[in-house]
């Protein structure tokens, strides 16, 4: 276990960064399907190259955390939340890691080619196959939703550490926090 | 630990609302963005729902067009197109064609004679790795000029109320003309004796940026036999395919691909008219059918004909109909490969 009271810098800037493009990525990929217009291809397009960069950003992420382990969790914590905060975060980096990858998977199976922005092509990850096109796709869309009732539960375990329990949980990851709130920090897990 | 506890017994109701609130906001942004709740947006799922033939999808097949045959061969390019377009496939040379030669409808049992619109479907690889994908009809102008517009042409159409369709009409006298078309058009006997239109309009751009509206067709190079209705109505319900397998088997079957430029001022987002006869037409090469395979096991089958996937050098225009044919396909190509169980391959092939 680390004994540093929050995340560091790079994971933390990393986590906010993430957060956005992932937000943005599930609300993109649920509103292009459902669209006729022309923002169709646009949109896919984005949910493409997005789709890459928060894989990469995830094994970066993923990487520093193998470096920097979380700071620990405030010993009062009941064990039903310990062990939702511990599995969610595996569950979401293999969401962060595995929906890229499905993506890219399905569209190699699909026989489409990935072309990001900036016209860059991608080559398939799969084999060309219609049956297992099928079945990616419909993970796809599963696990998308799935990742996104797990985000708002993220989010409501957030704001119930930051508003309800008031533990300094929320603090190990903010973005920014006042020096009082560093020294409260220091006291809480003693 | 004492304080911890004394801190939860009051229960914090101001903050949990607050966190419910904010749940409910994200669902409900979730739900418009979805479309759950505009009933009234062209979903590509209603698109694909409102081509279903009176009795429902035929499980496992092209939602329309879903009667076809597969071929192999190939597109010689013969250098013109590359003053229109960079990309490689005018180059000249021989580049793998996978095509699917079809007719429109829902029903994959349906009589070749019964077909109102022929369909070509065309997939060219270069060796850079891109695709161009088209899927052509041999009418000469399309049925409706919006994508939403073809949605309510569509669904007035199914209607059980013949009031339906008399509505659309009377506000959209455009897709008058590909009725008249679509029933009083000359039936050829051979697909290789019909035209096959793009119908979209797409951008070509040359190797000095500069871009080109273009639309293309594949322009038979066998002289047309019409039959008469009646020679028509006696037809085998699959005569086309045993006419394209009789043809091929005898030697490669051909059509030039044919790029007509537009004109300023030509009508680039609309299907519904055509650009004047006297336009530049510039023959970029032929595209050669060389092997035909039934559907069912052919390579033709897993193909999406998406008339989006283009090569660098051809892109969409301001035309709103490939697009929309994109979200289409897409849903169809899910749900089919979705019912591959469904889907009824020969013995020979088996499941895959």
């Amino acid at each position: 276990m680390s004994d540093r009271k929050r995340f560091t810098a790079p994971q933390r800037f990393l986590h906010w960064l993430m957060a956005v493009c992932i937000f943005v990525m599930i609300f993109i990929g649920v509103g292009m399907v459902s669209t006729v217009a022309p923002k169709y291809l646009t949109l896919i397009q984005i949910h493409k190259t997005l789709g890459i960069v928060i894989l990469v950003l995830a094994l970066v992420r993923l990487s520093l955390r193998f470096v920097y382990p979380a700071p620990p969790l405030p010993r009062d914590l009941p064990s039903p939340m310990k062990f939702a905060a511990d599995s969610s975060q595996y569950v979401l980096y293999a969401l962060m890691i595995g929906m890229p990858l499905l993506g890219w998977g399905m569209l190699s199976a699909y026989s489409h080619p990935v072309v990001l922005f900036s016209g860059l092509h991608l080559p398939g990850i799969l084999p060309v196959n219609a049956s297992l096109y099928a079945l990616l796709r419909q993970a796809h869309t599963f696990l998308g939703f799935a990742f996104f009732a797990l985000i708002l539960m993220h989010l409501s375990a957030l704001l119930f550490h930051k508003f309800v329990r008031k533990d300094g949980v929320f603090e190990t990851m903010a973005p920014l926090i006042t020096e009082n709130q560093v020294r409260e920090l220091d006291t809480k897990h003693l | 630990m004492s304080l911890a506890g004394a801190e939860q017994r009051s229960l914090p109701v101001g903050p949990l609302i607050g966190i419910g609130a904010v749940v409910i906001v994200a669902v409900a942004a979730f739900a418009y963005t979805a479309g759950w709740l505009t009933p009234r947006r062209v979903t590509p799922e209603k698109m694909v729902a409102a081509l279903a033939p009176p009795g429902g999808p035929a499980l496992g097949h092209r939602r329309n067009h879903a009667k076809g045959i597969c071929f192999t061969g190939t597109f010689t390019a013969n250098g013109a197109g590359s003053a229109l377009s960079t990309a490689q496939v005018f180059t000249p040379g021989k580049y793998p064609v996978v095509g699917r030669l079809n007719i429109a409808g829902g029903d994959p049992h349906m009589p070749d004679a019964m077909a109102q619109v022929r369909g070509f479907g065309m997939r060219i690889t270069t060796p850079d790795g891109q695709q161009w994908r088209s899927a052509m009809i041999d009418a000469p102008i399309f049925a409706a000029s919006t994508p939403d517009a073809f949605y309510q042409f569509i669904t007035a159409a199914g209607d059980k109320d013949p009031n339906a369709i008399k509505g659309y009409l009377a506000a959209h006298p455009e897709t008058l003309t590909f009725i008249g078309w679509a029933k009083s058009h000359p039936h050829t006997e051979s697909w290789t004796e019909d035209r096959f239109n793009s119908l979209n309009s797409f951008i070509f751009t040359d190797a000095s940026g500069a871009r080109h509206a273009v639309r293309w067709s594949l322009v038979p190079s066998v002289d047309p036999v019409v039959l008469t209705p009646e020679a028509l109505a006696k037809q085998d319900p699959d005569f086309l395919q045993q006419d394209i397998t009789k043809r091929v088997a005898a030697g490669p079957q051909h059509w030039e691909l044919i790029v007509t430029v537009a004109n300023p001022g030509d009508p680039t987002s609309d299907p519904t008219r055509a650009w004047p006869a006297d336009r530049k037409a510039v023959d970029v090469g032929t595209l050669t059918a060389e092997q035909i395979e039934p559907e069912s096991d052919g390579p033709c089958r897993e193909i999406n004909y998406d008339p989006t996937v283009l090569p660098a050098g051809i892109s969409t225009s301001d035309d709103g109909f490939p697009a929309a044919r994109s979200a289409a396909y897409r849903v169809s190509y899910d749900k089919r490969t979705a019912e591959e169980k469904d889907y009824p391959h020969t013995a020979a092939g088996g499941q895959q």
